[in-house]
């Protein structure tokens, strides 16, 4: 108990901590972990807390950083305090994401067909036509099933007991989510006695709900059990572990382009018994490098006629080819209309206020307060070419006026948020580090499905924001409980 | 199966046989050195059945042990050294990593991780024992797991072929190198270096043992030649190894219900091998006899890459 206390006495008053609240006592969600923590000796958490190190990297549970060549393979740290949420508060995420999913496919569908948003005036037209992530190809294509966006994984964050924001939709190739399970085993091997002790609702179904949910957005609804491949750019590419992780716990082919190529118009990938078509490929290559016919004529990683093959209904590609449109960070800032425009009603999840930069007046509003707020890449991800006004020197922001003015239109800025922390277990106890939080969702004409829980990414430095792996973040278990 | 996972199994599994052949040819190496005064003969020879005599003499202008053993543990310039095959094994279970079992998948990177460590710098005389026994030990964990935990099907099969395509090609080299040694009229000669070669061959597939328990203390060229080409109990004797290969192509062929030539190529295999003596083939000649059965051994190999479609 002493430690506990003195680190809520430390934990900075100002933001929202999801154990401690705003220093006003122990949140109702966290009451059993804390008993539990309160009588367990610190050695022996960190000796577990190597041991889980220790099974990751025997596991191969790793990812490769980009230009880093001492570090090909990095482990993503984890930290065994989880991150818990409850029943209640879920429940009203969920609807949050489903009616966000809901409008993002719609919204999607009618891009790529009549705009009636952009007919309504609630979008400009350039937004769209001038958008790289738009694809021409996809004009008039309605995807097997109507489903655009099969898997997402929102980002989520908070900054108070009710005020959840959506940093960004990922609605193309959302990863992580075998770290979502694997964190989940680590922790129920290492502390089954906290799963006694706590209702958290299981996480452990997702793979084969992903493969029911893939399976279900088949062209040819009507075969028993169409064919799934999983395809992945090969084992050099950042998130390969999850790609064969996926592929294994569904039980399905893991494919690369060399592996595909159209016989009878049909997609069909070389086994040693002979070519055999798929129905449905959920791909983790990006729209770019997917049909060197249709698109990229440099890439090796596609297959040349996927594309042909697609638009005449002979396969299912999830996510199907773009949707990046849906969570470009220009569009981001109109999501609130949108999901007016389709939905009828109130978005359920805030947004976070987002000035584009391509606006004069918005600009110059920018430039004026860079030191407090957020500007990022339009087009960017993973944390790289941002600029966090608070926690940067002075000739960084210099540097990236500079950058700004030059091509407004490529940046957003958002304000510096006060992101809810929760605790790590760190050498001299429990200690408050900011964290963000994605959710899996699945889609498929059968309904939405959002499994409890995803992956919470924390910050390890005191006092980050940036909780992206590629620059030093970390995982924890993340719990829904059961009420 | 997709025919690059086949592909995959066969190449990992080839790989990681040759990391301990190449550890055991070392040892045997390390060994004469130690007990002989000249054997810088001796590293040529095991280079030349390594296959890396020639990447050698393109880095280094003479040839000591020292350079020797570091070129063939951990130079990455050398595609057959320890390291580099461990990388690649490591690379190949990655890609098939569906295919494989988690206790064999984590055999593999624990292999990698812990010869990594080990092999980061230039391994010194006094280390090189523990080295070389890790390496030994680290494929074994590995071929264990895949015993204990892998199906047997297609996916064991195509391991297997590999292993044993791998292993098959390691002991014929090596009498290749060395076939002088052993043809019956080195047994005039009959002098102390000749024990010595003896020796190195038997050492080199860690034959010593298993040659005593059936021949005796007393070494003799033709009954090494017996017992490495047609000993059917020798598990690193030819006739094993194509045995296996032929039994693993066999198991597909009804398991795909599909008879292919690589398995026609096996049976063929088979026989050159069973239906002759140790003196019919120092009749047509030790030598031709092995340079002959190489070569039908890659053709097999390249015939089961087309077959089951490995490559594109």
């Amino acid at each position: 108990m002493r430690q506990t206390q003195n680190q809520q006495g430390q934990s900075q008053s100002q933001c929202f901590d999801e154990m401690w609240g705003r220093n006003d006592g122990l949140r109702e969600p966290y009451g059993k972990f804390n008993e539990w923590f309160a009588e367990e000796d610190p050695a022996r958490l960190r000796a577990k807390q190597r041991e889980a190190e220790e099974v990751f990297r025997l596991t191969g549970i790793t990812f490769n950083v980009y230009g880093r060549e001492e570090a090909a393979e990095r482990l993503i740290p984890f930290d065994i305090v989880p991150r818990i949420i409850s029943g209640r508060e879920w429940t009203k995420l969920e609807r949050g994401i489903e009616q966000r999913v809901r409008a993002i496919n719609a919204f999607l569908h009618d891009i790529y067909h009549r705009q009636e948003i952009v007919r309504a005036g609630r979008l400009p037209a350039e937004m769209i036509s001038k958008n790289a992530a738009f694809i021409p190809e996809m004009i008039g294509v309605t995807p097997p099933g109507g489903i655009y966006t099969h898997i997402v994984g929102i980002d989520l964050v908070r900054t108070g007991d009710d005020d959840f924001f959506v940093l960004e939709d990922n609605a193309r190739t959302p990863s992580g989510v075998s770290y979502m399970l694997e964190n989940r085993e680590t922790m129920l091997r290492m502390f089954p006695e906290l799963f006694s002790q706590n209702r958290v609702q299981p996480v452990s179904d997702y793979p084969r709900e992903l493969h029911r949910s893939l399976s279900a957005c088949a062209p040819n609804a009507t075969t028993d059990t169409p064919v799934v491949a999983v395809m992945t750019p090969g084992i050099y590419n950042s998130a390969y572990y999850e790609h064969s992780f996926l592929a294994d716990k569904m039980g399905v082919e893991l494919v690369e382009g060399s592996d595909l190529r159209v016989v009878d118009g049909r997609i069909a990938m070389r086994t040693t018994q002979g070519y055999k078509a798929i129905d449905v490929i959920y791909r983790r290559i990006d729209d770019d490098y997917l049909d060197p016919l249709n698109f990229n004529p440099e890439s090796a990683l596609g297959v040349p006629g996927i594309m042909d093959v697609y638009r005449a209904g002979g396969i299912t590609i999830a996510n199907a080819p773009g949707t990046g449109i849906a969570d470009d960070k220009a569009i981001y800032s109109y999501m609130p209309d949108i999901v007016e425009f389709y939905t009828g009603e109130k978005a359920i999840l805030q947004n976070v206020p987002t000035w584009r930069c391509s606006d004069p007046s918005s600009l110059q509003y920018v430039l004026d307060n860079l030191a407090d707020l957020v500007v990022k890449e339009v087009h960017g991800s993973g944390g790289y070419g941002m600029l966090i006004g608070p926690t940067a020197s002075k000739k960084e922001i210099a540097e990236f006026r500079d950058k700004l003015k030059s091509r407004p239109g490529n940046y957003i800025a958002q304000p510096t948020l006060s992101l809810s922390t929760v605790p790590i277990f760190t050498k001299s106890g429990l200690a408050p580090r900011h964290v963000d939080l994605r959710p899996f969702v699945l889609v498929s004409p059968d309904g939405i499905k959002i499994t409890p829980g995803g992956l919470t990414r924390v910050a390890l430095k005191k006092g980050s924001l940036v909780v992206n792996s590629s620059q030093g973040g970390g995982t924890k278990d993340t719990w829904v409980l059961g009420d | 199966m997709l025919g690059k996972t086949a592909g995959g199994l066969y190449w990992m599994s080839r790989y990681l046989e040759r990391s301990e052949n190449t550890a055991r040819m070392i040892e045997a190496g390390q060994r004469i050195a130690l007990t002989r005064s000249s054997s810088d003969e001796e590293w040529i020879s095991i280079l030349q059945a390594a296959g890396t005599l020639a990447g050698y003499n393109a880095k280094y202008d003479t040839i000591t042990g020292d350079t020797a053993i570091d070129w063939m543990l951990r130079d990455p310039a050398n595609a057959s050294s320890v390291m580099s095959v461990v990388e690649m094994a490591r690379n190949n279970a990655k890609l098939v990593r569906t295919a494989l079992t988690r206790e064999v998948w984590e055999a593999i990177n624990e292999c990698w991780m812990v010869l990594k460590d080990c092999l980061a710098r230039k391994v010194s005389e006094r280390d090189l024992p523990q080295v070389l026994s890790k390496v030994r030990q680290r494929a074994a964990f590995v071929r264990g797991a895949m015993h204990g935990t892998m199906l047997r099907n297609d996916i064991y099969d195509f391991a297997r072929i590999g292993t044993f395509i791998e292993r098959a090609d390691n002991t014929s080299r090596i009498l290749d190198v060395k076939y002088y040694v052993l043809l019956p009229t080195a047994l005039s000669v009959g002098s102390s270096i000749d024990n010595v070669q003896w020796e190195s061959i038997l050492s080199s597939v860690s034959a010593e043992g298993g040659y005593r328990l059936t021949y005796g203390q007393k070494v003799l060229p033709h009954q090494i030649s017996q017992f490495l080409i047609l000993d059917k109990r020798m598990p690193r004797s030819l006739s094993f190894c194509i045995h296996k290969i032929r039994d693993n192509l066999e198991y597909l062929t009804q398991d795909y219900g599909t008879r292919l030539p690589s398995a026609d190529m096996a049976d063929a295999l088979c026989r050159s091998v069973s239906e002759r003596s140790i003196h019919d083939i120092f009749e047509m000649g030790l030598h031709e006899f092995i340079a002959g059965f190489l070569l039908d051994l890659s053709a097999l190999g390249q015939q089961t890459e087309l077959d089951y479609r490995f490559n594109e």
